[in-house]
This record gives C-alpha cells, structure tokens and sequence, in this order.
C-alpha cells in the first residue's frame, strides 16, 4: 500500500468538535475514578484493573477496546454490579454502584435467552419481575419487539432464532426495563461478519431513537470507531487506561466512513495502541517455529 | 429504522419459501416416515415371530416343550377369558348378597346385622388381569414418592456445593446396591413400624412400593443435581441483573432449565422401578406380575410356560408404555425439544 497521508485522530472537524462541546455539557451519568480490582488466584492475587479513570455523559456511545485478558469483562461487570471492586468508586447519576440494579440493563456474547419461553415472553420476562402487571408487560414487550423488527416471531422459540435475532431479543429485553445505561460485553462477538454489521446499524438506530448511554466493549477496531462518541482504550497487565479517544468520524454514521480519513486516522492509532509491534521484526520470539510435518516424496514438487 | 424492515422481510420470505418446499416434498416424506415407522418395524416383529416358532420347538424342557408364538397367544386368550369367567362369579357374587341384603331389610333385621352382611367381599382368586393392576398401582405409588423426595434433593445438592460434597457419597454408596437386597430390611421395618388395625394400605403394597422408591431416587437425584448444577452461568447473571430473590430464581430460571435433565432422571428410574417391582414381587410373594411369573413356575402344569411368557411380554409392553408416557411427558414440558429421546 503506497503511503497515504493520513490527518491525525486528534484533528476534528467542526462539526464533531461542535458535537463533543454539545456532548460534554449534558450530565455525567457515569464516573468511575481510580477503580481498582485484584483477584485472588491460587498463584497469589493478581490486578485485573488499576486505577481505572472516565466518565460518560447522557446518551453517549462509549466503546471500550484493549487486548485480550486487559479486563474489559471485569470493567463491565463491575458496571453490571456482577462484581466488586476492590478500590475507588463507580457513581451512577451520583450513587455509588454496590449490586445490580434496574438502571443498568446487560447485553452478554453467549446468547443469555431463556430457551424454554417465546420472544415475546423473554422480554416480558422482567417487566414482570419489576412488578408490572401481564397485559401492560405484554404491551410493552410488543413495542420492543418492534423495534428490533421482530414482530412476526414474537411466538417463536429461542431455537428457532439466528445468533443475530437472539441478540436482537437480548437487546429489546435489556432495554424494555428502561434502564439509563445498556451494558454490552462483546454482544455481537458470535456473529458472522455480514450479520454484525447489520446489528451494528440496528443499534445506532436504536441509539439514536431513545434516551440510553451505551457501553460497549469490543476487541473489534472498525466496531469501535463506527459506534462510539468515545472509545476508551485499555492496556493489559494490569488493565490500565491507555487513552480516551474523541472519534472525529461525524454524527450520523454510514458504512462508507469506513475508508474515509478520519476513520482511517483513529484505525491508524487504535492499531499503534493496541498492537504496537505489529510489522517489526524485534520480536523474534512471537514467530512460529514451523517444522514440516508432510513426508515429501520427489513425485510431489514443492509449490512454494 | 427503514434497514431494520428490510432485513426482516428479507428473513420471512426466506422462510416462506423454506416451507412451500417442504409442502412439494410432503407426499414423498410421508411414505418413506410409514415405511421406515411401520413396516421396517413390522418386518422385524414377523422375522422375530418365525425365529421363535422355529426355534421353540427344538427346546425340551420338564415341563414339555417350549411354546411358540400360537401356545403363547392361545394362552393369553384363556387368560382373558379366565378374567372374565372370575368377574362374571364376582358379579354373580353381589348380586346374591344384595337380594340378602334386601330380604334382611324387608325382615326388619337390625342395622349391625344388615351392614354386616352388606360389608362381605367376594374372595376368589386373583387374575392375571388384577396382578397387571396391582403391579401398575404399586410401581407408580414408589416412583411418585421417589420423585416427590429426589426432586427438591436434587434442586437443592445443585446449588449447594457444600450439600452436594455432603450428600454425594451416601448417593454413590446407595446406588449401587440392588433392591433385592433392600427388600427383607423393608418387610421388617414395615412389618414393624406400620401397625394398624384396618390398614389403609397392605403391608405387601407397601414393602413393593417402598423398595421400587428406594430404587427410583438415585437416578431422579443424580440428574437433577446435574441438571441444576449445569445451569449456565449466564442465565444466572441475567437472573441477578434482573435482582431475582431465591425463590423466583429457582422457580423461573433453574427448574425450567434442569427439566430436561430431571426429565432423564425420572425416565431412568420409573425403568429401573418396573424391573425392580417384577423381582420383589416374585421374592417377597406380593401380589403383582412377579408373582403371577412365580406362582405359574411352582404349578409346573403343561400351560405354565406359556402363561409365563404371556406375562414376560406383558411386563415387556407396560415398560415400554410407560417410558413411552414418560417421554410424552418431557416433549411436552420440556424445552429441549431437540434431546435426543430415545
Ligand atoms: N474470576 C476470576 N478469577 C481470577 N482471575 C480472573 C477472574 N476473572 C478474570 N480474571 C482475570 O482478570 C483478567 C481480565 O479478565 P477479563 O475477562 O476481564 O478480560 P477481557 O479483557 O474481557 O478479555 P477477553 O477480551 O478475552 O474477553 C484476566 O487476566 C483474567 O485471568
Ligand atoms: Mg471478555
């Protein structure tokens, strides 16, 4: 590839950094400040997060990308008050955040449906848990259901569902609780590349219909830069803050930013941040030792 | 929103069209589904049938030689008809004992007197047909008990690790041992414990279906343990994002997912309580088919073999309906609809 001159990520146009001005005045609806989160292995405890620091502000799109074992997971879940930190705090509109709550509403990778109810039932599911009568339940699962365009398979089985359905339904059940914040671990990680980038545009409608902020974690570069006002980039060992990027990539977002500078700029960094030594030869060691394992005879030449 | 439309549409019409070709396929399915159902089956049972007939007649035994399909056939006949004979005595029976009762009635006879007479039963021998009942009766009042006992056990070692560890060797210990070798403890401890004068239950219904409960739990429990155990971990985060209290939890995530486990457990015991109540029936001499089997043993009369293999195939049919109940069961509470049930 000949050497395309790239603008820089931290450049904005006016118009994003108009947004951003816009978006940083509404109210922090998140905060976390210095988290911090050991676990106690058999060989001895080990820090899965250190000093974790960012906030979020209402209806913004935050994705959250770092390498693999960084603790995206474990940030999520503390979020989800699956899990407890072991220090700093985690302030949800102000209130620090010790258990689950019906502000918060999760989206898992696997598919978390319940296989023994219908879509429709999966989603009144917790309408009904936070004590709304059957038929009112009933009529919002509907609504939901619309919205993830579902409607004519609201009586079907999980089973009878494609991966990027079932999430779909996963979606429209975490947010039918109307939560302030949608929690999402890698929810379209299982899908095939076509699917997710259709389930990608399904949520940034979404998103840009109703009032949720949305955490979103990733490991996907081009997933990141399409979805998020912000991604917020970890480093691993411990899980650390690398850097909280603007994306300069204008409001609404289309497929055919992909290639467009400021796509290719933010891309560009993300890949410097994540895989720094990615193309240089100093690491030896990360190559594979090949040895040929095929007995060759004289009657097979060599095609390479 | 104009993209999410789109897709969908897209999904239906491709289902659309996923069943009008299974409709052009329809007819064909059906007939090769009634050949490979029914006659592959059929074919077997005749192939079965003429090895038998065959094969029979070259077996001398004491008691003569042993029956082949047509003995056997003709033998289930006369038992049935035996059946009936004995119900047309019984019937005969009260007939007679209401006109006594009528006549003690027009006599004037005093109350006691005539609630004595009316209180008579009739006690003629038990037929082949009462024994299926009693047997029937007597293994699902011990499957009903195991279930109603290693059920909750069961939900109950799943979630808890510590009641798992503590009950996991008394299971492993249990499981194994044979019901045979369960059945004088229970004669004795019934015979002890159930002291009555006019028992609602006889002591031999009792120490059947007590030893088919004893064999039935291991299973139920076991599966159930698995079942709830295996639960996935996701499903339980959903249940604590949604704040779930233990109650809830169990009743509307854990049962509903275990069921095709349970389901598992309570077909394996209800199996291995029907061959377990066939053998304590014919050990303890408790009225049922094992007792039948044996007491047509000890006639050694020129028909006995005959009776006895209508009885083995009897045996062999109730087992197989009601497994065949049991997975009915599941289909139709379980969600699973995919298990391979077999
Ligand atoms: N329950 C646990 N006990 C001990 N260590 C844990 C536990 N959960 C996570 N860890 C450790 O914490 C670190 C972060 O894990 P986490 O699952 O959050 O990573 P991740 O960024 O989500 O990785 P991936 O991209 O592979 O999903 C890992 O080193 C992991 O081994
Ligand atoms: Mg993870």
């Amino acid at each position: 590839m000949t050497q395309l001159q790239l603008p820089s990520y931290l450049d904005q146009p006016p118009a994003v950094k108009d947004r951003f001005t816009r978006l940083k005045q509404r109210p922090v609806i998140l905060k976390v400040d210095a988290l911090g989160k050991q676990f106690d292995t058999p060989q001895g405890p080990t820090t899965a997060l250190q000093d974790i620091h960012f906030q979020t502000h209402r209806r913004e799109f935050l994705c959250v990308i770092g390498p693999s074992g960084c603790g995206k997971s474990t940030l999520i879940r503390i979020l989800a008050g699956l899990e407890t930190y072991s220090s700093g705090q985690v302030l949800l509109d102000g209130q620090a955040v010790n258990g689950p709550g019906s502000d918060r509403g999760m989206v898992f990778q696997g598919y978390t449906l319940f296989p023994w109810l219908t879509v429709k039932k999966n989603v009144m599911f917790g309408l009904e848990r936070a004590g709304k009568g059957r038929t009112a339940a009933e009529e919002v699962a509907r609504e939901w259901i619309n919205l993830v365009g579902l409607e004519k398979f609201e009586d079907s089985y999980p089973h009878q569902l494609s991966g990027g359905m079932k999430q779909r339904v996963a979606i429209a059940r975490a947010l039918a609780t109307q939560p302030r914040i949608l929690l999402m671990d890698e929810p379209f990680g299982a899908l095939d590349a076509q699917t997710r980038a259709r389930m990608q545009a399904y949520l940034l409608e979404i998103w840009k219909n109703i009032d949720i902020t949305i955490v979103f974690i990733t490991h996907d570069l081009d997933e990141a830069i399409y979805l998020a006002d912000r991604i917020l980039v970890l480093k691993a060992h411990p899980g650390e803050v690398q850097e909280l990027i603007e994306v300069p990539v204008p409001q609404p977002r289309t497929v055919e930013q992909f290639l467009s500078p400021e796509f290719l700029a933010t891309k560009k960094r993300l890949e410097t941040l994540i895989h720094p030594n990615r193309d240089t030869h100093e690491n030896v060691g990360e190559q594979l030792h090949m040895v040929r394992m095929v007995p060759l005879d004289d009657s097979v030449s060599s095609i390479f | 929103m104009a993209s999410l439309t789109d897709s969908n549409t897209f999904n239906f019409s491709r289902l659309g069209s996923y069943f009008s070709t299974i409709n052009s396929i329809t007819v064909a399915k059906a007939l090769s589904n009634l050949v490979k159902n029914l006659m592959v089956p059929l074919i077997a049972f005749l192939i079965f049938l003429g090895l038998w007939s065959v094969g029979a007649k070259h077996v001398q035994t004491s008691l003569g030689v042993l029956p082949g399909p047509a003995k056997v056939w003709e033998q289930a006949i006369s038992l049935y008809d035996e059946h009936k004979a004995e119900r047309a005595k019984a019937d005969a029976f009260y007939e007679r004992l209401q006109k006594r009762v009528d006549k003690a009635k027009a006599d004037g006879k005093p109350q006691a007197r005539i609630d004595k007479i009316a209180s008579r039963k009739y006690t003629g021998k038990e037929t082949f047909f009462d024994q299926i009942f009693t047997s029937l009766w007597t293994v699902m009042a011990g499957f009903i008990l195991a279930s109603v006992i290693a059920i909750p056990i069961g939900i109950a070692s799943g979630m808890s690790p510590t009641l798992y560890s503590a009950l996991n060797p008394l299971i492993q210990l249990f499981k194994p041992v044979s019901p045979l070798a369960w059945l004088p403890l229970v004669t004795m401890v019934v015979s002890a414990l159930y002291v009555s004068k006019d028992p609602m239950f006889s002591k031999s219904f009792l120490t059947s279906a007590f030893t088919v409960t004893l064999c039935c739990l291991w299973p139920t429990i076991i599966n159930t343990t698995v079942g709830v155990s295996g639960v996935s971990k996701d499903l339980l985060n959903v249940s604590r994002v949604l704040r779930l209290n233990v109650l809830t939890k169990t009743l509307k995530i854990i049962v509903p997912s275990a069921l095709p486990m349970m389901f598992t457990g309570l077909r394996l015991s209800l199996g291995i309580g029907w061959m377990v109540l066939i053998a304590a029936e014919m050990l303890a001499q408790n009225p049922g088919l094992g007792k039948f089997v044996w007491d047509e043993f000890q006639n050694g009369s020129s028909n006995s073999l005959a009776r006895i293999m209508v009885a083995v195939l009897v045996i062999g049919l109730i087992g197989f309906l009601l497994d065949r109940g049991m997975l009915m069961l599941q289909r139709s509470f379980s969600w699973d609809k995919n298990a391979i049930l077999r």
